[in-house]
């Protein structure tokens, strides 16, 4: 479910086709840079109303989920 | 500048009103944010206007992150989002050090670099997602070269400095440009205050041998807020006689 939702608002915000994002993309396959992912988590924050705790082990799409599955719960 | 929105810290007054009026003189829409005066924050609204300018001010103290963000929306909901970011507001509390309160030392990191961060962080995500910008700091050369009785000041002006060529390091691939300038002696209200023993002995340390003007700074911000300046990133220019070589 946050899987798909955030590959939504990805493939949007880069303007890439969704079925491109796997939960085993890199940022770095994704052609993200640091500011990017900043600014997504900034996007899915205001969309789920989370707080996301981001640090430099999040690497790719699976461990933002789980991060963003994780700010749900808290 | 045409269609593209100002914001200036401090526009009601001194520095900062000559560089919003420059900014406007150049076509832009114009937000000041002013502390308290509001009669010099309507003054300056009413100049912009007449120059064309659509302009807007708002009471906000820049050290209070919350509303900070409440006015840079505000802004954006007025005018537009902010192309161009004018750290401006700054105070003094001189006093030498062994005599100078706890207080009154964080008073004025609080506004002078604090404040410029708080602003900057409000207005960074939409400058990012538009990857085009424009950020001028207004340090000063006390940040640069200390001066005896601002220790508060000239620590809140050093810190602007390094503020300013981090966050050109962090956005440089946006498009935005950061960079500061650091005015010497300049005649406003703030050097109005001055002894004038304390001023006099100041000038006399310009090579120049004069007080500079607001408008000094303000063609120098606008040169660095302007397009002829896209490669110009996390520098200082100074602005002061050549007080500080
Ligand atoms: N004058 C100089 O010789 C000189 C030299 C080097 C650097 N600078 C720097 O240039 C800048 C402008 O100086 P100035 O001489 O033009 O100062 P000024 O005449 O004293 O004007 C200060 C402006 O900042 C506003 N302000 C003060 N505290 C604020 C706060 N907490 N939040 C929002 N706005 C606030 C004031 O609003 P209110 O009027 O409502 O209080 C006013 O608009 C400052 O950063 C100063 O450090 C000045």
């Amino acid at each position: 479910m946050i899987f798909e939702k955030v590959a939504e608002m990805l493939a949007d915000y880069k303007g890439i086709d969704v079925s491109t994002i796997a939960p085993e993309s890199t940022f770095a396959d994704l052609e993200l840079d640091s500011l990017d992912v900043a600014d997504l988590v900034m996007q899915i924050e205001d969309a789920l109303g989370v707080n996301i705790e981001l640090d430099p082990s999040v690497t790719n799409m699976a461990a933002l989920v789980k991060r963003i599955e994780e700010a749900k719960n808290a | 500048m045409k269609g593209r929105v100002a914001l200036v810290t401090g526009g009601s007054r001194g520095i900062g009103r000559a560089i919003a009026l420059k900014l406007s003189s150049l076509g832009a829409d114009v937000a000041i944010l002013y502390a308290g005066r509001e009669d010099a924050a309507r003054e300056a609204v009413g100049l912009l206007e007449r120059q064309g300018s659509r302009a807007l001010a708002i009471q906000c103290d820049v050290s209070d992150y919350r509303q900070a963000e409440a006015a840079v929306k505000q802004v954006a909901e007025t005018l537009g989002n902010v192309d161009i970011l004018i750290n401006n507001a700054g105070i003094v509390r001189d006093a030498l050090a062994m005599r100078m309160s706890p207080e009154d030392f964080a008073a004025v990191v609080d506004v002078n670099l604090n404040g410029a961060f708080h602003m900057i962080r409000a207005c960074l995500p939409a400058l990012v997602r538009r990857r085009s910008g424009r950020i001028v700091n207004i340090t000063s050369v006390a940040g640069l070269m200390g001066n005896a009785g601002q220790a508060n000041y000239a620590s809140s002006k050093a810190g602007l400095v390094g503020l300013t060529k981090a966050i050109a390091r962090e956005v440089a691939s946006r498009g935005i440009t950061v960079n500061a300038v650091a005015p010497g002696f300049i005649e406003t209200d703030m050097t109005g205050s001055m002894a004038p023993a304390t001023l006099e002995k100041g000038i006399s340390a310009v090579p120049m041998g004069r007080i500079g003007s607001v408008e000094d700074v303000a063609n120098a911000v606008a040169f660095l807020a302007g397009d002829g300046a896209g490669y110009i990133t996390g520098c200082v220019l100074k602005v002061d006689g050549g007080m500080y070589i």
